[in-house]
C-alpha cells in the first residue's frame, strides 16, 4: 500500500536532483530553466498528494495555479533567452556581466 | 504486491531517472526529451492519485507547449556545448553533497514516523465520481477572483514575450493606420502669404525716341 510519505519523499528526490541540476549546469540557462520546471513538477506532485489523501481538493486548484504561473514564466524567460543571445551571442551565466555585478 | 503498488515503482523510478538524465544531459534536446519523459510518468502518478484533470493538463500544456517551445528555442540557438559543461565536474562534489543531504533531511521528517503519514487512508473515490467537474465546481465559484488574475497573468505573459522578442527593421515601409487618421491638412500643404501680383500697365511708347 503507498502511503503518503512515498509521494513525498519522491518529491523530495526530484526536487533535490533539481537543485543539483543547478549546482552542475551553472553556465548554461537553458537547463537552469528545466531544473526549475522540475522542482516546480516536484512541488505540484506533493500538492497532489496531500489533496488525495486529505480529500480536499485546494491542493488540486493551486496546482492549477502553479502550471499557469509556471507558463508564464518560461515563456517570458525563454523570450528574455532569445533576446539575451541576439545581443551576447552566448547563454552562458557568466557572460552576463553589463552591470558589474 | 498489488497492481497500483508496482505501478507506483515502476513510474518513480523512470521519473527519478529521466530527472537525473535531464541534468546530466550533454546536449540540451537531449535534456529536453528527457524532461518530457519525466512530465509523462508524473503524469501517471497523478492518476493514481486520482487527480485526471490535472493529469490531462499536465501533458497538453507542458508537454504540448511548453516543452515544445523549449525545444524551438534550443533549436533556435546556436550554442557551444563544450563551453557549457566547463566546470561541469568541478560542482559535482558539492552539489551531490547537498543533494543527498536534502534527501536524507526530507526522508528522515517524512517517513511517516512522526506526523503519522503513514496512517493516512488513502480515499478511493466512487466510479462515478468526476474529478473535472468537481474541480471545475470550486475553481468557479470559490476560486472564481484568483481565476481571473491568472488570465491577467497569461496576457501579461503574451504581451511581454511578443514585444521582446519583436524586432523592428529600420528599412520597412509600413504605415501606421493611427499616424495616417491623425495627420492634418496643415501637415501636409504650406499656405504662403506673399504680396499680390500687381499687373503693371503696358509701358507706353514714348513719343519722339524711335520713329
Amino acid at each position: 500500500m503507498i502511503s503518503l510519505s512515498h509521494y513525498l519523499i519522491l518529491g523530495a528526490i526530484l526536487f533535490a536532483i533539481s537543485i543539483v541540476g543547478i549546482f552542475l549546469n551553472r553556465k548554461n540557462l537553458i537547463v537552469l530553466l528545466m531544473a526549475i520546471e522540475l522542482m516546480l513538477l516536484a512541488v505540484n506532485l506533493n500538492f497532489v498528494a496531500f489533496s488525495h489523501y486529505l480529500n480536499d481538493l485546494s491542493g488540486q486548484i493551486f496546482v492549477f495555479f502553479i502550471l499557469v504561473v509556471a507558463a508564464a514564466e518560461s515563456g517570458i524567460g525563454l523570450a528574455i533567452l532569445v533576446v539575451l543571445f541576439r545581443n551576447l551571442s552566448s547563454i552562458d551565466v557568466e557572460d552576463l556581466d553589463t552591470l558589474r555585478g | 504486491m498489488e497492481f497500483k503498488t508496482l505501478l507506483f515503482y515502476l513510474f518513480s523510478t523512470v521519473t527519478v531517472v529521466a530527472a537525473l538524465r535531464v541534468i546530466t544531459a550533454r546536449n540540451p534536446v537531449h535534456a529536453a526529451l528527457f524532461l518530457v519523459l519525466a512530465f509523462f510518468n508524473m503524469a501517471g502518478l497523478w492518476l493514481l492519485l486520482q487527480a485526471e484533470f490535472l493529469a490531462l493538463v499536465l501533458i497538453m500544456v507542458y508537454v504540448g507547449a511548453v516543452m515544445v517551445l523549449f525545444l524551438f528555442v534550443v533549436m533556435m540557438l546556436d550554442i557551444n556545448i563544450e563551453r557549457m559543461r566547463l566546470g561541469f565536474w568541478k560542482h559535482l562534489p558539492l552539489g551531490a553533497l547537498v543533494g543527498l543531504l536534502l534527501i536524507g533531511e526530507m526522508a528522515a521528517v517524512l517517513s511517516g514516523r512522526y506526523f503519522g503519514l503513514a496512517n493516512l487512508p488513502a480515499h478511493n473515490l466512487p466510479a462515478n465520481y468526476s474529478n473535472t467537474k468537481e474541480l471545475a465546481r470550486v475553481l468557479y465559484t470559490e476560486y472564481a477572483y484568483p481565476f481571473e488574475i491568472a488570465s491577467v497573468i497569461l496576457l501579461v505573459a503574451i504581451i511581454v514575450a511578443v514585444m521582446l522578442t519583436l524586432r523592428r527593421r529600420k528599412d520597412t515601409k509600413a504605415m501606421h493606420p493611427s499616424d495616417q487618421i491623425a495627420v492634418k491638412a496643415k501637415d501636409r500643404m504650406r499656405l504662403v502669404k506673399m504680396a499680390p501680383e500687381v499687373e503693371l500697365p503696358a509701358p507706353a511708347a514714348q513719343p519722339g525716341e524711335k520713329a
